[in-house]
């Protein structure tokens, strides 16, 4: 059977603007979120947000590229250039037309619409940029990434909420098994702190005024995060035979729908979803040493989940580690599998279990090993990672040591 | 004639359970109405826009003492404190 591998990985968070800077980020257990820099932010209660600061897109991209990519594509070409470098690999030929893209987003250009809904119905003007549309659109990020790298093959985006980026590459892992692809640029994006972006979060009273305490008795809510991080996915043979470094295998996937409520979240569903995975990677309970928690923050996402793994793995449960590194830089939304993905592969590379940060006090309902804190140095073979979005649609991946 | 504090609530808390406002009384808990945390979170935006108050209520912590929830009478008492506070300041 065709296997598939990781060959590059790029990001760009509010921990860190490249992989070293966030995994360094992830060790030393610091948190990136603080204070909303952005317009109009006091008319919102919710003024906190894991947001990228000290960037500068005039920096990075031209004016005619401003024009075009709305800050989640942006953040999309930062991560796809450093994972693309990373994996040596050049498209012509053949190998452009079986290679793609699939990306996670859940709002796609939300700064774009924020910014023309102000000038047409704030400042009642009557006329908007051209390039409002293609800016704006969800698969804009993916477009380019096409574009940039003469990716022909099969290209789209996801989304499905908080799983739109697990679900984005648990499709380019089964494209690539499954003889659709041989490399797939995959993860996600998100850029929603914009004054909407949050009030509409803001509305839904769900959201933390300090802080992002995944397990902890006393977490009072999600903070929402903004960035990206992009793979390169191959198929192993192809990789093996140019000689690139594996970063980490894709063993499984598994997506599951609660078909039950469109916010609260179903220990069933996501217990299936896991299942499913571990089933179709073929590896036992036992074989998982660490999950990447979906772990909000929420009342109600961090229970579930935690009873979802429970039933899931039976007793192991009570032996492997799961953490939340959503702690640390917010909930990415479309974009947050991604960011998460990074903290798999340094398990599965270095050894080091991101925490859980903001760790205050048990709760008995959330009653496993959560990495409370600080990183821990463990060696572990094959991970999970978890991602249950609102819409009850769950998508899980599984990953293992590079061979 | 202006409807009471207490029979704006009882509408909107009707509304949301739909039921009369005549089966609503001022003892009955959301729980009872079977009113669920998605309705409770549309009943206090509702309320919100009512009168124009700002409610401290998070989903996550709705015990949390900032907003007595626990029957119909509490969320009118909690209701008429946060106007006679909150008419005070000037609405932003």
């Amino acid at each position: 059977m065709r296997r598939v591998v990781i060959t590059g990985q790029g990001t760009i968070n509010a921990l860190g603007q490249d992989v070293p800077a966030t995994l360094e980020a992830m060790r030393e257990g610091r948190c990136g979120i603080g204070p909303l820099e952005l317009r109009d932010v006091e008319r919102l209660s919710v003024r906190i947000g894991g947001q990228v600061k000290g960037y500068d897109p005039e920096a990075l991209f031209n004016r005619q590229q401003i024009s075009l990519y709305d800050r989640f594509t942006q953040f999309t070409m930062i991560a796809a250039r450093q994972a693309l470098d990373e994996a040596g690999l050049t498209f012509a030929g053949d190998l452009a037309a079986r290679s793609g893209v699939v990306l996670g987003t859940a709002g796609g250009g939300v700064n774009t619409w924020d910014e023309n809904y102000r000038s047409v119905y704030e400042e009642g003007k009557n006329r908007v940029h051209p390039f409002v549309v293609p800016k704006l659109m969800n698969n804009a990020a993916a477009s380019h990434v096409s574009m940039e790298w003469n990716l022909k093959g099969p290209s789209f985006s996801v989304a499905t909420a908080c799983a739109s980026s697990n679900h984005a590459m648990g499709l380019a892992f089964q494209l690539i098994r499954g003889g659709g692809a041989e490399v797939m640029v995959t993860g996600g994006s998100e850029a929603m702190l914009s004054f909407g972006g949050v009030k509409a979060w803001e509305g839904l009273r769900v959201m933390s005024k300090d802080a992002c305490r995944p397990f902890s008795a006393n977490r009072n809510g999600m903070v929402q995060g903004e960035g990206a991080a992009v793979f390169v996915f191959e198929e192993r043979e192809h990789a093996m035979a140019r000689g690139a470094t594996i970063l980490a295998e894709v063993v499984g996937f598994a997506m599951t729908s609660d078909a039950a409520d469109i916010v609260m979240p179903s220990q069933q569903g996501a217990a299936r979803a896991i299942t499913g995975a571990l089933r179709d990677a073929r590896l036992a309970p036992s074989e998982i040493g660490y999950i990447n928690a979906h772990g909000t923050g929420t009342a109600a996402n961090d229970k579930v989940e935690c009873a979802a793994v429970a039933h899931a793995f039976g007793h192991h449960a009570d032996a492997l580690m799961i953490s939340s590194t959503k702690s640390m830089h917010g909930h990415l939304i479309g974009g947050t599998g991604a960011v998460e993905l990074l903290a798999c592969i340094m398990a599965l590379r270095d050894g080091v279990i991101a925490p859980t940060i903001g760790y205050e006090e048990p709760d008995p309902e959330c009653a496993l090993d959560v990495v409370p804190n600080v990183a821990r140095e463990a060696k572990v073979d094959a991970v999970l990672s978890n991602a249950f979005a609102f819409g009850g649609l769950n998508a899980v991946l599984v990953l293992r040591k590079a061979p | 004639m202006a409807e009471s504090v207490s029979e704006k609530v009882i509408a909107i808390i009707a509304e949301q359970a739909v039921l009369e406002p005549s089966d609503v009384s001022l003892d009955s808990t959301l729980e009872d109405l079977g009113i669920d945390s998605l309705g409770l979170v549309e009943s206090i935006f509702a309320i919100e826009e009512a009168f124009d108050i700002q409610v401290p209520f998070n989903a996550n912590e709705p015990d949390a003492g900032d907003f007595d929830i626990s029957s119909v009478a509490s969320i009118v008492r909690e209701v008429e404190r946060l106007i006679s506070a909150q008419s005070s300041q000037t609405s932003t």
